[in-house]
């Protein structure tokens, strides 16, 4: 399968990288050069690259097959690309130390439903990196999983099993893991599988007030056109025939950032309880 | 009853309480992470260790230790060449252990009585240099575990995850299985080589059933390991049976109790 992926502004072609006085003060997250990758002979992604700049909201779409978690894998230094040079942050993945600043929600379809570990177990767990090897968890990082679960709505589920929530709940918790470093960058493969619309629309309204009022870069690989057209435009800003990005650039959101992120999103999760009502995926309030 | 007060059963005892909590917390992580059938796997290649060993004079656990670390390394190794079938590989190096152990065995034909307790366990042979060996062990893995407690956690509940948070997954993996490799090669001489896997993995099963969160499992399996090794292994002493198959038999008794209990309180409820 050939991927070519078109260039636009933010794209960039192997030896042309574009600045402008919009993007100039925006750091790169994630750049990918002529990135290829093949399994058994198959090409899967051919000669890749683009640029996804500090709080760009990249949603890639795609059918089955079309490489979606295998580029994502790819990102996070899971897979090696055959060929091309991912970074991060302007480091090379195999070279990257600072994973603290990335938050990855991968697919959940691998939960055991028996694996014996409460919520906070999990979401405490996303502290656990490179840099706490070998220390106990301090009061701070109780705290912060407290934040975390409270972020997401969850703390009255924090000493209940994983495998007992739904799966909305337990994409929250994913979610509370991810968040509970305060990533720079939040990856989400197909965060919504499984989940019902109603839990899937507030999960998204919730992904999209972090993203328009936090300082955070998002990719997420999506089914859901829907919400991806909405809030990203109807048509993909780059991609060919199986692998498609939609594009919301960050100097097209609002500047105003908030810094607790937990206090933001609880302050979120009561405004949609009080109003009760489907807030509708397009919204900008 | 006199069994009980006598030296070599209370050298059977001591090293039964410390594998009766390095098997089953080894185990736990074993079983979180599907790989059940690896403890049987090692136990089978290192008696072909201890029966080299015999053969050639050299101390049977460290020969068997050695086999069954270079049997973890090599399971690892056609992991990867099988891929999405991994659990051949435990198969096929199974199969190689007990093959070269039987040709090991009619090579020597003089130490087959002393193989059999290494095959079923026995609470006679234990000497002091197995306890030192034992208690070594026991401190090795005890600190591994408790420095690397939550590292081991996220790699048994999401390897990507831990990957993505820059552990080094490749060496948790070895270690993973240098440990099981330590654990199971002390262990033989008690429990028995073809009982061993069930001392790592009945605890843990047991432990899905009752416990909560992962606290409370690394808890219950010890509390069970230990339970089921001292009652296992006075029964064995007082009515002279084998330890490895009391050890076992105590073990699923209490995993169809709770299972029963379990039951019960669903109905009930």
């Amino acid at each position: 399968m050939q991927l070519r992926i078109a260039v636009r502004r933010e794209m960039m072609a192997q030896s042309n990288r574009i600045t402008n006085a919009d993007a100039s003060c925006h750091q790169e997250v994630i750049s990918l050069e002529d990135v290829s990758f093949s399994f058994q002979q198959q090409t899967v992604i051919s000669n890749l690259s683009f640029a996804v700049k500090e709080r760009d909201f990249i949603g890639l779409i795609g059918t089955n097959g079309a490489g979606k978690t295998t580029l994502l894998r790819m990102i996070v230094g899971l897979l090696k690309p055959t060929s091309g040079t991912i970074r991060l942050f302007g480091e090379k993945v195999d070279r990257f130390k600072q994973w603290e600043r990335i938050g990855y929600v991968p697919q959940k379809n691998s939960l055991n439903p028996l694996f014996p570990a409460t919520v906070r177990e999990v979401v405490l767990s996303g502290l656990y990196g490179r840099n706490k090897l070998f220390k106990k968890m301090n009061k701070a990082d109780h705290k912060k999983c407290e934040d975390a679960l409270h972020a997401m709505g969850i703390d009255d589920l924090k000493d209940k099993r994983i495998g007992q929530l739904s799966g909305g709940q337990q994409q929250r918790v994913f979610l509370a893991r991810a968040l509970i470093n305060n990533p720079s960058l939040l990856i989400l493969d197909e965060p919504t599988v499984g989940i019902d619309t109603e839990t899937q629309e507030s999960f998204f309204h919730m992904i999209k007030h972090m993203h328009q009022h936090h300082n955070i870069t998002f990719l997420m690989v999506s089914h859901d056109l829907d919400m991806i057209r909405s809030y990203l435009g109807q048509e993909p800003a780059a991609g060919n025939g199986k692998l498609k990005f939609h594009i919301k650039h960050s100097h097209e959101t609002q500047d105003c950032v908030e810094n607790d992120l937990a206090h933001s999103l609880k302050g979120l999760r009561e405004q949609m309880e009080s109003r009760k009502e489907v807030v509708l995926i397009g919204d900008r309030n | 009853m006199e069994i009980v007060t006598s030296e070599f059963f209370q050298r059977a005892l001591i090293g039964g309480l410390l594998i009766g909590v390095t098997a089953p917390l080894m185990g736990l992580f074993l079983v979180l992470r599907r790989l059940s059938m690896i403890g049987d796997t090692l136990s089978h290649v290192s008696i072909a260790g201890v029966a080299l060993g015999f053969l050639i004079g050299v101390y049977p656990i460290a020969v068997g230790l050695l086999f069954a670390i270079a049997a973890s390394f090599a399971i690892e190794k056609l992991r990867k060449a099988y891929k999405s079938y991994a659990e051949l590989s435990i198969a096929i190096i199974m199969s190689g252990g007990v093959a070269l152990a039987s040709l090991l065995f009619t090579m020597g034909k003089g130490f087959n009585s002393n193989v059999n307790s290494y095959l079923f366990g026995s609470i006679y042979t234990l000497n002091d240099t197995d306890l030192y060996v034992i208690g070594g062990v026991t401190v090795i893995v005890l600190v591994a575990i408790w420095l690397q407690v939550k590292e081991l956690f996220l790699i048994t509940f999401d390897e990507d995850a831990a990957a993505v948070s820059g552990l080094p997954v490749k060496f948790y993996n070895v270690m993973i299985s240098v440990l099981t490799a330590l654990i199971i090669s002390v262990s033989i001489k008690i429990v028995g080589a073809l009982l061993v896997s069930a001392l790592l993995t009945i605890p843990a099963a047991c432990s899905l059933i009752i416990a909560r969160s992962f606290r409370q499992s690394v808890i219950t399996v010890v509390i069970i390991g230990e339970l089921a090794v001292i009652a296992g292994l006075l029964i064995a002493g007082v009515w002279n049976l084998a330890p490895g198959g009391t050890i076992v038999l105590l073990l699923i008794a209490v995993l169809l109790m709770l299972l029963v209990f379990k039951r019960g309180v669903r109905t009930g409820s």
